[in-house]
């Protein structure tokens, strides 16, 4: 309890020193650029083939607990798309990037804090905090939406496919389905669920790794916590998003 | 010039440094010696002003270093050059790139008079053609010499040297003494070394304090070092049967 008291306290206060003023603009932004490469462009692969896979079997599914002759075949469709854009795309994706982006900053900066690379930054008088971190939050926050837009459109391309080649939906009902009683609020949801979202992995994971005390072990430990803390903090403001925002 | 006074510092309740005094001065190549866990690099640590302060002042040429704000410390710590145990090259830059973060950082030199400076300073340490590895291709006396490459980049008034030579051949390990020797006698740098190696406190030491169990025992050259009487001092700078054997010679 205690150690979950301070490392929340802890956790703020190096939120403050990553928004401290940057002290170099050109090299804030090479720094960024570069996350938008290893954490943003290097995720797309795994996002489009889990979201194709997701969106199938969603749509398997969906069809197959409705196999019912009074409900037409575009719900299929309908309820694919709801459930693709209300919890998969946002929610299930974040647990997947807290899984991979998340262990992978908590590994990054833990390596750097037990070989002495933090202590360098600190001692040429950098603020290591925000040199290290502050591209990272831009880079995740800024770039999870496209991997959320990208999330939905292969999901629901999969639910297309699978649900046609298994013959439980008419490629036009499908389509019908997907359109029927659309509510272009929900990609908003979806979207600012993204953000909050890319800001707690990339927090705090970067907390887990920034604090780590002692050596390659430590540094697996914290990339271990890095994926529990991350996951529960997602899915305790997925509640209080969802309330905040669908009510 | 640094100037420690009263330097102590515990870690949960355990004292590692006591009370440490001493005055390090410029173009000299001062060592801390003392066997592994004495606390030099505790005390190397606190120096710079990567550990906090528990008691204890420290002033850079009369300044008061660990009463000044961030911003302030700024200003003294783009002055400072470290070279650290591990070295602690950023893994994910090449060498020309390490070398060249302080300049990007805290210069406003052109990109030719940056590589410029760059090519001198890995020239100066004998790295040539190197300049676009990694860190983790390099050997670990390369590193060691990048790493002081990239410290001495913005010359630097001051220099930390943690353990220079540990890990390194006898060979390699002169080299670097003597880098650090000529280039502090160069630039006219407070040098400070951490080490526990004999021959560089033989080759090196202008100036020697020794720690034992994080307290000062002794402090003098090199000439005096084989002299003292100081029984721990002894026990360390003889530890081994060839230099026992010249100990008794000499007498
Ligand atoms: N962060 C820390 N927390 C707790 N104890 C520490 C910490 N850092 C160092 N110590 C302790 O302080 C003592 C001195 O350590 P230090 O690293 O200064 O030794 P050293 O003289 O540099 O040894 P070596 O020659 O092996 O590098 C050791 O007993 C170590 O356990
Ligand atoms: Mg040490």
């Amino acid at each position: 309890m205690f150690r979950f008291l301070s490392g929340f306290g802890s956790y703020w206060m190096l939120l403050g020193r990553v928004f401290a003023r940057p002290e170099k603009h050109s090299i804030y932004y090479k720094q960024t650029l570069k996350e938008f490469v290893s954490l943003g462009l290097r995720s797309i692969g795994i996002v489009t083939i889990i979201s194709f896979f997701m969106g199938a079997v969603i749509t398997l599914q969906t069809a197959y607990n409705t196999e019912n002759p009074i409900y037409p075949t575009y719900l299929i469709g309908l309820g694919a798309r709801d459930s693709i854009l209300l919890e998969f795309s946002s929610t299930i994706v974040a647990l997947i990037l807290a899984g991979k982006v998340g262990s992978n900053i908590a590994s990054e900066i833990g390596t750097m804090r037990v070989t002495e690379q933090i202590d360098a930054l600190e001692l040429m008088g950098v603020n290591s905090a925000s040199y290290i971190i502050l591209p990272k939050v831009v880079a995740t926050v800024l770039f999870n939406p496209f991997l959320t837009l990208i999330s939905i459109v292969t999901g629901i391309g999969g639910g297309w496919i699978a649900g046609t080649a298994a013959g439980v939906v008419t490629s036009e009902d499908y389509i019908y389905g997907i359109q029927y009683a659309f509510i272009p609020y929900y990609i908003t949801y979806a979207l600012i669920k993204t953000v909050i979202f890319a800001f707690i992995i990339t927090t705090v994971s970067a907390h887990q790794g920034y604090y780590v005390d002692g050596g390659s072990l430590e540094v697996g430990r914290a990339s271990t916590y890095t994926v529990v803390y991350s996951s529960v903090t997602i899915l305790l403001f997925n509640v209080i998003l969802t309330q905040l925002l669908l009510s | 010039m640094i100037r420690a006074e009263h330097i102590s510092k515990s870690f949960d309740g355990r004292e590692v440094l006591k009370d440490i005094s001493a005055v390090f001065e410029p173009g000299k190549t001062n060592l801390i010696i003392g066997k592994s866990g004495s606390g030099k690099t505790v005390f190397l640590k606190r120096l710079v002003g990567l550990l906090d302060v528990d008691e204890g002042k420290i002033f850079y040429n009369d300044v008061l270093f660990n009463g000044l704000d961030f911003k302030a410390k700024k200003e003294i710590r783009k002055e400072m050059g470290m070279l650290f145990q591990g070295s602690a090259l950023f893994d994910s830059m090449t060498v020309e790139e390490n070398v060249m973060f302080p300049l990007e950082m805290f210069t406003n030199m052109s990109g030719e008079e940056k590589r410029d400076r760059v090519n001198f300073c890995l020239e100066r340490v004998d790295i040539i053609n190197s300049n676009h590895l990694f860190p983790s291709e390099l050997s670990g006396g390369m590193k060691k010499r990048v790493a002081i490459a990239r410290a001495i980049a913005l010359k630097p008034r001051f220099l930390f040297c943690d353990e220079p030579n540990s890990g390194l051949d006898p060979k390699t390990s002169i080299v670097i003494d003597d880098l650090i020797r000529e280039i502090t006698v160069e630039l006219n740098m407070t040098t400070i070394v951490n080490t526990h190696d004999m021959n560089s406190v033989m080759e090196n030491g202008e100036k020697i304090i020794f720690i034992e169990e994080g307290e000062k025992c002794w402090e003098g050259n090199r000439d005096e070092i084989l002299k003292s009487d100081c029984k721990l001092l002894n026990e360390f700078v003889f530890a081994n049967a060839l230099a026992k054997q010249l100990k008794d010679s000499l007498k």
